[in-house]
């Protein structure tokens, strides 16, 4: 067999590990997750009874959904007007600027700062001031791990949008600006219009990425099981029950919990799948 | 600019006076909104560094971890928490260049796979699935490692479980990273090499590992900087250990999972900021070398 065959073959086999290895992960998490679907069927999606006292156990996933969804979707809510702003900054008023450079650098170091510093950071600087503001659970819940949750996906919906609203094309812009558009009218009416779709693809990517925040929630949100009444009430995500129950769960409540990570892996995965699907159609 | 724009502003009448208005307040949100996104940044360096910094000694670094007692008894006869993070650092080493073991190799053979086979289907999934595997939020990794490994290899917490989630989080890192790289590598240059009639290894380990080295670095970097700082997977698969290990069959430390561990310790909870600001500013100098690397490629 010759050299080339060969090389090709090896690199076709370690591509094919990488296969192995997500039906792999598919299937683990589908055979951990069976006796619970097996003895609850479906209604341990839409049940909110999390009960591991022994003789009554009885699992439910729905309040740490509704949690995850809450904070997720109002951390995005809070990140946008920020990382627009950003995006805008850097990938139009002040493109190509050594000042565009440095807030460009300023965001990617937020991303580098590691989620459990982010979790140390609002515990001890965030909380006492939402408690401050009066808020009535001692600055724990589902508002706090929002805001730093916000921070945190900043990076990550920044970064496509940036690049998409710089690559606007200039010809389009300036056929507006003869016509005496303000930079206002070009931005909505060319610079949206065109980059739209790559802007929201980077909104819903950040979103795959504040699903399955772990840390920063867990230190955060209070950790309550019970189903949560508002924004400002405590709650638990699916990740963070996970990373409190893992420890001294085995039976039932270990499965209980891997099909907490199924559906968070399903979730994620789907959603970055659209925001993924979206880019391509716009490239 | 500005002097003849409030020129214009002045002379303007009626609705066009609200448009220029408009527009210099939309500017202003942008640019107010922009700099507030980025001053967590120094909020969280500025805490650490203050905190911190009178904590970094050389016990730091060479020393384990007190235990509670210890420290409380220190702390009430007056003196400073003793001991370090030496288990933290020493597992978090272990692990990573296992992890990094694993990973590099087989990432760089996937990406230059994708590379060489573009867009055919079979290389349109194995990309999506490197794709959703870089989704995959941590703790799930965490939860395979531990039924894979934790349960079926080494029957018990080990650091070859951290360093397989660990692995599995670096992999779709330098995968993208590696056929971004090849990607902007001319064709010219390979080209040239299969004119010489040279075998197609020789060209990938001769001609475009090289040329694309630079690259191939800054992936591998920021994958490990991805990585260094991560705690739920570890929680899961490495648990922690108050002494220093090298042992792969047995539970290690790690800094983040000590940052965790001093957090709920009202004796230790001191100790969170030297080790956050250890482990933040290593993060950031993985960063800023890779950084630098890319500037100088340019």
């Amino acid at each position: 067999m010759n050299s080339e065959k060969v090389t090709k073959r090896i690199l076709f086999i370690a591509s094919f590990i990488l296969i192995i290895l997500i039906s792999g992960i598919v299937l683990t998490l589908i055979s951990g997750a069976f006796p619970v679907f097996e003895k609850y069927g479906f209604s341990f999606i839409y049940s909110d009874k999390w009960d591991p006292t022994e003789g009554k156990e009885q699992y439910g996933a729905l309040t740490y959904i509704v949690g995850t969804v809450i904070t997720s979707l109002l951390a995005l809510i809070i990140c946008i007007p920020f990382a627009f702003s950003t995006s805008l900054f850097i990938g139009e008023y002040y493109k190509g600027t050594l000042v565009a450079k440095i807030i460009g650098t300023l965001i990617d170091l937020l991303a580098g700062v590691p989620s459990i510093v982010y979790g140390l950071w609002g515990f001890y600087y965030l909380r006492p001031l939402l408690f401050n503001l009066g808020e009535n659970t001692q600055g724990y819940g589902i508002f706090t791990s929002s805001i730093v949750l916000a921070i945190m996906i900043i990076p990550y919906a920044t970064s496509i949008s940036t690049e998409i609203i710089s690559l606007v094309p200039n010809h389009l812009k300036e056929a507006a600006y003869s016509l005496g558009a303000t930079r206002l009218e070009v931005i909505t009416n060319v610079t949206i219009p065109v980059a739209r779709s790559g802007i929201i693809a980077s909104y819903i990517l950040a979103l795959g990425r504040a699903l399955g925040e772990t840390m920063a929630v867990t230190m955060l949100i209070g950790n309550s099981n019970l189903m949560p009444k508002g924004i400002f009430s405590l709650g638990n995500t699916m990740a963070s029950v996970i990373a409190n129950q893992f420890g001294e769960a085995s039976g039932l409540k270990l499965s209980s919990l891997i099909a907490i990570g199924l559906l968070l892996f399903v979730v994620t995965g789907f959603i970055n799948g659209i925001g993924k699907l979206i880019i391509k159609k716009f490239a | 600019m500005s002097k003849t724009l409030k020129l214009e502003i002045l002379q303007a009448t009626g609705n066009q006076k609200k448009r220029y208005i408009k527009n210099k307040i939309f500017q202003i949100f942008v640019v107010v909104f922009a700099i507030i996104a980025t001053t967590p940044v120094f909020f969280i360096l500025f805490e650490l560094i203050k905190k911190g910094i009178k904590q970094i000694n050389f016990d730091f670094f060479t020393k384990v971890a007190p235990d509670s007692f210890e420290a409380m008894m220190a702390v009430s006869s007056g003196k400073g928490i003793p001991g370090g993070i030496l288990n933290g650092i020493g597992g978090t080493l272990i692990m990573v260049t296992v992890a990094s073991i694993v990973a590099i190799p087989l990432g760089l053979l996937i990406g230059i796979f994708l590379y060489e086979n573009g867009k055919s289907r079979y290389a349109n999934i194995v990309r999506d699935v490197s794709d959703i595997l870089q989704g995959a939020p941590s703790i799930v990794l965490g939860i395979i490692s531990y039924i894979w490994i934790v349960k079926n290899v080494t029957h018990g917490f080990s650091a070859l479980a951290g360093s397989m989630a660990l692995a599995i989080m670096m992999l779709p890192l330098i995968i993208r990273s590696t056929e971004e790289t090849f990607k902007m590598i001319p064709n010219s240059i390979k080209e040239a090499g299969l004119a010489l009639g040279i075998p197609y290894h020789k060209i990938l380990l001769k001609i475009l590992i090289p040329t694309g080295l630079s690259g191939l670095l800054t992936g591998i970097l920021l994958a490990i900087s991805r990585v260094i700082g991560e705690t739920a997977p570890l929680m899961l698969t490495a648990l922690g250990n108050p002494t220093l290990s090298f042992n792969l069959n047995k539970p290690v430390d790690a800094v983040p999972l000590l940052i965790w561990q001093f957090y709920n310790d009202p004796n230790l909870v001191d100790l969170v900021w030297s080790s956050s600001l250890f482990l933040v500013f290593l993060v950031l100098v993985l960063n800023l070398i890779s950084k630098r690397i890319i500037s100088k490629r340019k």
